[in-house]
């Protein structure tokens, strides 16, 4: 039985947005039921050209639905151009995640997404102008190399598992392979610079910033779940705090203050800050 | 919540008799049958007798039994130890519809060098045995036939096969683990050299199963250790689950009369009915020469994995032929190779029944199924536009 998180289950047991939009002022549709899975999206926008109403159609599993119910959720209300910016990633990570054999389900949103929004700005996106590499699901090598750069992908099982190419017969395995090398290639050569070392910071400075994290970035998501936080002391990169509200019986206190606390001073302020509880 | 288990192709409850004969051989009988002492010679006799109704149940001699630890080490051994004891000859003959315990053997030896011939099934999941016939050679090594479909539930006529193989005097092997105990099997009648079970599709539990080996067929130990199985299988015989499958064997003979006057009418019925409430419903397979518990259905225009998981959260399990469920991205190979259509082939859902069913359960399964697929169609983008096609709306 697949792992569905329970936004995915929520989602495929309620969809949100089922149905299709008449004289719509974008219509994609991707994806057929040869190949097992396909989704129909349709939208209208609003005087301020932001999405105001959309619905879509999808014949597939559990994951396809959910990831089809989720995208219209994310783009709702959105620009085009900023609907254009959704990745099949941002699809997946709105649902807790997918099992990786069933990535290409969220490709499929995002590939009706981008239909959709070609057929509104009168665009024609044909598969003939690319060429088809895997012919079991007719997968071309736009959409393959558009998921590795996108997914980090690194083999052809994963390929698979966010496009489809080389789920069928497995002829075309090198030309994935091929296609893979040279993305990656590619990628290493752009790659930005290694992030830029952290300005140097004096201590007054530290703790201002420090205490400005909290304020901003910490202390609301505790009280939004009931807790909160103290500054106590900062002895060098040493942040002694203490839990207050319901963090202080909170089992999974200790899970909070590292992953949570820790890991977003690390990020705001400096890399070598250690978090440490002081008990009453 | 209730469940209705409706997946005993998949596996099956262990019978309440088998468990309870299991259980001293855990904690008070645990003595080595090969042992010297009265201790493991009093374990000796009842894995004796256990063997004796197994072999009473196929119709066989004891000594043609051979325990082994599931089905498919069963059909590795069959055929691997087949092979190996005619090294010169290297073609081997199966179908298209095998389980991947047969399947992936046969694509193992493909890649070592083997020739194998892989016999096609019509629409209705049927062979067709001309073509067997003409495949048939001197080189032939072993043909290795399945009696009964997992997925569909289709019998092959593995008598009118065995004639037409032993004709030639080549070796016969067939994978009957889901015919056991649904129909009648005597080995003494048949024409089979080689036939696999396995325990856990008939009330017993998994980790044990059988190939029968007639006297006098060739065999090579495919698991290679000590004398047991008389030299046919090393390893330490599993001896509570031994115990259990003869039981198991033993239900199974007393029960196979009620898998046609009790299982079959609740298939019949669960097939009629759904048939009749959810249009654009297929059948898949031969719905005359078919296992008296199973059948698939396909659903057009939806897939099976949603289907799955809606009946699943009302406690109904059942399984698919579909890509999704699998992992893999087409649909099953039985179904490809029937050539389901494919407005279909993703949508097929398996029912496979047991004696431990009831109508009240087949009713509920009927009350809930029809919305379901209503329901996903109504999402699926392909139904609107059929019936638009069809001039319905």
């Amino acid at each position: 039985m697949w792992d569905y998180t329970e936004k995915v289950k929520d989602h495929f047991l309620n969809p949100r947005n089922v149905g299709e939009i008449e004289n719509p002022d974008g219509a994609g549709e991707v994806g057929s039921l040869a190949c097992g899975d396909a989704l129909r999206l349709t939208f209208k926008l609003d005087e301020n050209k932001r999405i105001k109403d959309v619905k879509f159609k999808t014949f597939g599993c559990a994951s396809a639905i959910a990831s089809s119910s989720a995208l219209t959720e994310i783009i709702r209300g959105k620009t085009l151009e900023e609907a254009a910016k959704v990745t099949n990633q941002d699809i997946a990570n709105y649902l807790g995640g997918l099992p990786e054999e069933k990535m290409h389900c969220s490709v499929m949103g995002r590939e009706a997404l981008e239909a959709a929004i070609a057929n509104y700005r009168g665009q024609k996106v044909t598969k003939e102008d690319f060429e088809v590499i895997c012919n079991c699901f007719g997968v071309t090598d736009r959409e393959i190399i558009k998921a590795v750069r996108e997914n980090d992908l690194k083999t052809v099982e994963q390929v698979t598992y966010y496009t489809k190419a080389g789920g069928g017969c497995g002829q075309c395995h090198p030309k994935i392979e091929a296609i893979i090398e040279k993305v990656r290639k590619e990628m290493e050569k752009g790659a930005p610079p290694p992030k830029a070392e952290k300005k140097k910071l004096t201590n007054i400075q530290k703790i201002k910033l420090i205490e400005e994290t909290l304020g901003r970035e910490i202390i609301p998501a505790l009280k939004a779940d009931g807790g909160d936080l103290d500054l106590i002391d900062i002895e060098g990169n040493k942040v002694l705090v203490a839990l207050r509200g319901k963090c202080s019986f909170c089992p999974s206190s200790e899970f909070t203050l590292k992953q949570y606390v820790e890991s977003k001073l690390r990020e705001f302020v400096s890399d070598d800050i250690e978090v440490e509880e002081v008990r009453p | 919540m209730k469940t209705v288990y409706v997946d005993n192709n998949a596996t099956t409850k262990v019978a309440p008799e088998v468990l309870e004969v299991m259980l001293p051989y855990f904690s008070e009988y645990y003595g080595n049958p090969s042992s010297m002492h009265f201790f493991g010679g009093q374990v000796q006799k009842k894995v004796d007798e256990a063997r004796a109704k197994v072999a009473d149940f196929l119709g066989a001699e004891p000594s043609e039994i051979v325990f082994t630890s599931c089905g498919t080490e069963s059909d590795n051994a069959a055929i691997l130890g087949t092979l190996d004891s005619y090294p010169e000859k290297r073609h081997l003959i199966t179908t298209r519809v095998e389980h991947p315990a047969v399947d992936n053997v046969s694509t193992y030896l493909g890649r070592k060098g083997y020739r194998i011939t892989e016999l096609s099934v019509d629409r209705e999941g049927r062979l067709d045995l001309d073509e067997l016939r003409e495949s048939l050679t001197d080189e032939t090594t072993l043909v290795t036939i399945m009696y009964a479909n997992n997925e569909t539930g289709v019998i092959f006529p593995i008598e009118e096969i065995g004639e037409i193989v032993k004709a030639r005097g080549i070796p016969f092997h067939t994978d009957a683990v889901q015919a056991a105990g649904k129909i009648p099997l005597n080995m003494k009648k048949s024409k089979v050299d080689m036939l696999s079970i396995s325990g856990h599709k008939l009330h017993a539990p998994k980790g044990i199963g059988v190939l029968y080996i007639r006297k006098g067929t060739k065999f090579s130990p495919f698991l290679i250790g000590g004398h047991q199985e008389k030299g046919r299988r090393g390893g330490t015989e599993n001896v509570p689950y031994i115990i259990g499958l003869g039981k198991a064997c033993e239900l199974a003979k007393k029960h196979l009369d009620e898998e046609n006057t009790r299982v079959k009418p609740l298939t019949d019925y669960l097939e009629a009915k759904l048939l009749e409430k959810i249009p654009n419903t297929l059948v898949n397979g031969d719905r005359v020469h078919r296992l008296p518990n199973t059948v698939s259905v396909s659903f057009e225009y939806v897939e099976g994995e949603s289907i799955l998981l809606l009946l699943s959260d009302l406690g109904i399990c059942a399984s698919s032929g579909s890509a999704c469920t699998s992992g893999s991205l087409e649909p099953s190979h039985v179904l490809r190779a029937m050539g389901v259509p494919f407005t279909a082939a993703h949508g097929s859902i398996r029912f496979s029944l047991s004696i431990y069913n009831t109508k009240e359960e087949m009713d509920y399964i009927i009350e809930h199924l029809p919305p379901i697929i209503q329901r996903l169609r109504d999402i699926s983008p392909f139904w609107k536009d059929y019936l638009k096609s069809q001039g319905k709306i």
